[in-house]
């Protein structure tokens, strides 16, 4: 079975490390924070202002000045603290933020990610990836393996136009986690029940597979 | 002392004319200037660049003006919540340009900051350093980009005092504190304005230096984007 959302959500939980200031992204990213270890100290990062941030407030407690970067209604936890957009890119681009955890319409084998723009369909904007792509020592993307009509998201080439050039390590989709090393995707592990063959048949870009490939345990 | 303190959002947005460039504060629909938009729309002035990091949703915030096709180019980095902005970018009616949202800061501040350009490594290798210089710094690219040109700031805080010394609250700060002294004019917007002395000069996070115009804002609504709650056990 490949994996759902919260799963995908709850592999990438297991990189954080105790000490980490992390920042999640829209979507899937945003839900590494409820499969967090309780026996380890992590702090949230939202871009737009806040370090330490907590879970969403209970019904009635919501405060409109009080968001994350996907404008949900959050809360802060105790030790929190607020700071204005250039002291928080200066977090980011300063180093200072340990992990990203992105989603991405497209990687390419060399690492390069697409995940602002669909020319003539879809502009959105970059918002704060292309900063934090940019900067990020340490990038997890979460996507799925392939698109709605089968088509492989981990390409030799992205063909979308790019968010960051030769910056994503690891990805985690709802097949597989891979890693990038010296421009070619390594197969580390698989979703339970799927096959390896089934992995490369989804990735088009140049699949390195090693050894046994472990299977995921949920 | 010196007093920044105006009667009312008629006389803060006194000299907005049309064709001028204009930044706005807030982060999505969080501390934005609401009663200076409602202005804005009010006395319909046309043709405006707008700095921003968001553009509104249809029916409120930076919203409004689009609306009534008052835009002419928007500098944003995420535009992701109004259907009415995407097809008049989409149509060719209004210019868009997406820059990062740290080098949208960053410009900002470098704008108040008598910083002509900076260089950063966002964006580097995409469309966005299309066209702008690069330079390597210890073995890493960079793009460099300039402060932006504003005519008028206009920002939004929780507590103001009559010299301009601003306050900010929770996640409403954002991109307000870049934006002070940025522009020629920096109007700002208070939920509460008090007298001076009143404020702990510890406390304060923009200093009135910054500041031309301050007036309490009328009301807000402070209308939130995306409600997201837990239910009590």
């Amino acid at each position: 079975m490949a994996l759902s959302k919260e799963q995908i959500a709850q592999r990438i939980a297991k990189e954080v490390k105790d000490g980490y200031y992390v920042n999640l992204g829209i979507g899937i990213p945003t839900l590494v924070a409820n499969f967090v270890r309780d026996d380890i100290s992590v702090e949230f990062q939202s871009e737009n202002g806040i370090l330490g941030m907590g879970p969403f407030p209970f019904e009635g407690e919501e405060d409109p000045d009080l968001i994350n970067a996907g404008k949900q209604t959050i809360t802060a936890l105790p030790g929190a603290s607020f700071f204005d957009s250039t002291m928080s890119f200066g977090m980011i681009r300063g180093q200072h933020v340990d992990l990203t955890i992105l989603g991405a319409m497209e990687v390419s084998q060399n690492g390069d990610i697409a995940n602002w723009k669909i020319p003539g369909k879809m502009v959105k904007g970059m918002g704060g990836a292309m900063d934090l792509v940019a900067s990020a020592e340490n990038i997890i993307v979460a996507m799925m393996h392939t698109n709605r009509d089968g088509e492989s998201k981990l390409l030799k080439e992205c063909s979308l136009p790019l968010t960051g050039v030769k910056c994503v390590k690891k990805i985690v989709t709802n097949l597989a986690v891979l890693e990038i090393i010296d421009g070619k995707f390594h197969l580390l592990e698989r979703a339970p029940g799927i096959s390896v063959e089934e992995i490369i048949k989804a990735t088009e870009g140049d699949l390195i597979v090693n050894g046994n490939i472990i299977e995921m345990k949920f | 002392m010196i007093k920044k303190t105006v009667a009312n959002v008629r006389e803060a947005c006194e000299g907005i004319k049309d064709e001028m460039t204009f930044m706005l504060g807030g982060f999505g629909l969080c501390g934005i200037p609401e009663n200076i938009i409602g202005e804005l729309v009010r006395k319909n002035i046309q043709n405006v660049t707008c700095i921003s990091n968001n553009a509104g949703v249809d029916d409120f915030g930076l919203g409004l003006l689009l609306k009534k096709h008052q835009i002419k180019k928007m500098i944003s980095s995420y535009v992701g919540e109004n259907a009415e902005f995407e097809r008049q970018m989409l149509s060719g009616e209004m210019e868009v340009e997406l820059i990062p949202q740290g080098t949208l800061a960053q410009r900002c501040e470098a704008a108040r900051s008598g910083i002509p350009a900076f260089y950063t490594p966002a964006g580097y290798g995409t469309e966005v350093a299309e066209g702008k210089e690069t330079r390597e710094f210890h073995g890493k690219m960079y793009v460099m980009e300039k402060a932006f040109e504003a005519d008028f700031s206009f920002v939004k805080a929780w507590k103001g005092d009559e010299a301009g010394n601003l306050i900010f609250k929770g996640t409403a700060r954002n991109f307000n504190p870049a934006m002070c002294g940025a522009g020629k004019i920096t109007v700002a917007e208070v939920e509460e304005l008090v007298p001076v002395g009143e404020l702990d000069p510890n406390q304060i996070h923009i200093p009135g230096i910054f500041i031309q115009r301050i007036f309490q804002g009328e009301k807000y609504e402070k209308r939130i984007e995306q409600l997201t709650v837990r239910k009590r056990n």
